[in-house]
């Protein structure tokens, strides 16, 4: 059932004399688990920014459960949205300082600390992400890996109905990179959270999400559930790649091969790699 | 350590800290060119005709009170500055505020202002002012703050301020010059009891009113973007706090001249002792601010007794030293920001 959880209505926005986003339409359903893939530069990033509100549109809505988020103050935003960026800044605080900021947003004007439900729902989270045993740690100290679950930690503490994701398993070793996925897969079917990541691994992306979105040159170009989206053509289209792709043996879903040298007659032709994070 | 534990820890710091505050500044009433015993102070206070009356409440309170005052309102911006800069190297004078009052003081007496009655400290706070806004004008871009361009402009502003200061010195004679330097060196010598008065009821309103601040500021430690994500309007926050500790500073400044370096290692030797938390960082680089000036107030009475030295002197040296130390040993800088 498409009850258009988020819906996105001719959005342009963009940067003074630079890259925009043009009159872009894209909706999701409440518990979609959606990836936004594309080569770099294709406005991926721009349009969560246009989400989140880092950058102002210039036209166009976004409405959220029925919410004009413009119409929104950035606490009430706060208390919808949770994202986690790219690249995760860390600070001076600890572990469990830092999933306990995702409260921020419920605390009450001018109040210094967490309830003890608060600090009871950033415990569960952290429990979550196995992150209790370094929660007196500071984030300057952990890894990427456990650094990247912190922040996702905190996103989920924030008890959004929409979390965006950008990149969550880039950089990472595939330890995390299966773990952080199957995490959010799991809190996808069973807590109903509605996700909207970025993803660069096609694998991942065809293997996790049910609905794709196919960015190319600040335009969707493509969406729709992996088999759809992930073909041989939409990839050469907007990549500028050669790949294979094959039906995993197990699931079914669709894994993209990249065309090496030499596996077949057709050379890639290569003014762009592959994706190759 | 559960929170409830570290929330006594930083209790009882704090309160040990309000105990040393107490006690420093009874050693500045007593330490001096006439030193008193402590347990003798309540008697001379007793006694309004002896000449000890007369140098406790004429010299050592309201100059200590001063100490006090300045010492802890200086602490208190360079912590929030540094944090809402995330830059450890920004202090209440790095944006252009101690500047800007110099060049108003030395114009004021260069052109002879000063001497028709009105206060030094009037053109100080109204240099400052002027720098304040033209830092604040020239950052804001897109109505948002850029916080990077704003130090930078910040540090140009400062070395455009003290070439103007030295072509204002050039073109002066020597008696003025006197003025110029002894006001640039800073003294806490102020008899006036209400501008004392004044200035540390400001100083306690401000230490008031940042503690409202204390949720953003504790976001902020984790970058803008991450604390705009959580809810908070950074860029109204920054406008908000930077307004406040300039105009801070510029009162500062306009009463005892340029103390350097307190509002630049006092902040990092208060997150060293008690964390980065701002629910304990603010009272507590306040209160370390004023016990820090405290004692260099008692310091530069003492050295060249009877003669005292300009109190800027001896927070620059003791500052400079400290910070050296401090970024040297990797234990305690890995503790920093």
């Amino acid at each position: 059932m498409r009850d258009n959880f988020l819906e996105i209505k001719g959005l342009s926005c963009g940067y003074p004399g630079g890259f925009s986003l043009k009159s872009l339409n894209l909706t999701l359903p409440r518990g979609a688990f959606a990836g936004i893939i594309g080569r770099n530069g294709s406005g991926k990033s721009t349009l969560f920014k246009s989400i989140t509100g880092d950058i102002r549109l210039t036209g166009g809505s976004v409405v959220l459960d029925s919410a004009a988020l413009t119409g929104l103050t950035l606490k009430e935003k706060a208390r919808r949205i949770a994202t986690v960026t790219q690249f995760v800044e860390t600070g001076p605080v600890t572990v469990r300082e830092y999933v306990l900021m995702g409260r921020i947003p419920w605390l009450d004007s001018f109040s210094y600390s967490y309830s003890a439900a608060d600090t009871e729902i950033a415990e569960k989270y952290m429990a979550l992400t196995g992150l209790t045993e370094l929660s007196e740690s500071l984030v300057t100290g952990i890894s990427g890996g456990e650094l990247q679950l912190t922040a996702i930690a905190s996103a989920l503490t924030q008890g959004p109905s929409l979390l965006l994701l950008d990149e969550p398993t880039a950089h990472l070793d595939i330890h995390y990179q299966a773990m952080i996925m199957d995490m959010l897969y799991r809190l996808n079917r069973e807590e109903g959270l509605t996700v909207l990541m970025i993803i660069h691994d096609l694998n991942l992306a065809g293997g996790y999400c049910d609905h794709l979105i196919m960015m190319n040159n600040g335009e969707i170009s493509v969406e729709g559930t992996p088999d759809e989206v992930l073909t041989p053509e939409n990839i050469r289209s907007a990549f500028g790649a050669d790949v294979l792709i094959i039906s995993h043996p197990i699931t079914g879903k669709p894994v993209i091969i990249s065309n090496l040298p030499g596996v077949s007659g057709k050379q890639a032709t290569n003014d762009s790699k592959p994706d190759a994070e | 350590m559960s929170s409830k534990g570290r929330g006594l820890k930083y209790g009882l710091m704090l309160l040990s800290s309000v105990f040393l505050l107490l006690l420093s500044f009874l050693c500045s009433l007593a330490i001096g060119e006439v030193p008193f015993r402590l347990v003798d102070v309540p008697s001379i206070l007793s006694d309004t005709a002896s000449m000890e009356y007369g140098i406790l409440t004429h010299i050592r309170i309201p100059r200590t009170v001063l100490a006090l005052a300045i010492g802890g309102s200086l602490s208190l911006c360079g912590v929030i500055l540094q944090g809402i800069y995330r830059n450890p190297l920004v202090e209440p004078y790095t944006l252009g505020i101690s500047g800007g009052a110099a060049v108003g003081v030395t114009l004021a007496i260069v052109t002879g202002l000063a001497i028709k009655g009105i206060p030094l400290s009037i053109f100080g706070f109204a240099g400052a002012l002027v720098t304040v806004f033209i830092v604040y004008a020239l950052s804001i871009r897109n109505n948002r703050m850029s916080t990077g361009k704003m130090v930078l402009i910040g540090v140009m502003i400062s070395f455009i301020s003290s070439s103007v200061v030295m072509l204002l010195m050039s073109m002066t004679n020597a008696e003025q010059l006197h003025g110029i330097i002894y006001w640039t060196m800073g003294s806490l010598n102020e008899t006036d009891n209400a501008v004392v008065l004044t200035l540390l009821g400001v100083s306690l309103l401000m230490l008031a009113s940042t503690l409202l601040f204390i949720v953003p500021l504790n976001a902020m430690r984790l970058g803008e973007s991450k604390a705009r994500h959580l809810g908070i309007n950074t860029n109204t926050i920054i406008r908000i706090l930077f307004v406040i500790t300039s105009l801070m500073t510029g009162s500062c400044i306009a009463v005892a001249g340029i103390i350097g370096f307190v509002g630049l290692i006092i902040p990092h030797i208060s997150r060293m002792l008690t964390g980065t938390d701002y629910r304990v960082l603010l009272p507590a680089a306040f209160l370390n601010g004023a016990i820090f000036l405290i004692w260099c107030d008692i310091l530069a009475r003492i050295v060249i007794s009877p003669n005292e030295l300009p109190i800027g002197v001896i927070t620059g040296i003791f500052g400079g030293i400290a910070f050296i130390f401090i970024l040297s040993s990797r234990r305690l800088k890995s503790r920093l920001l």
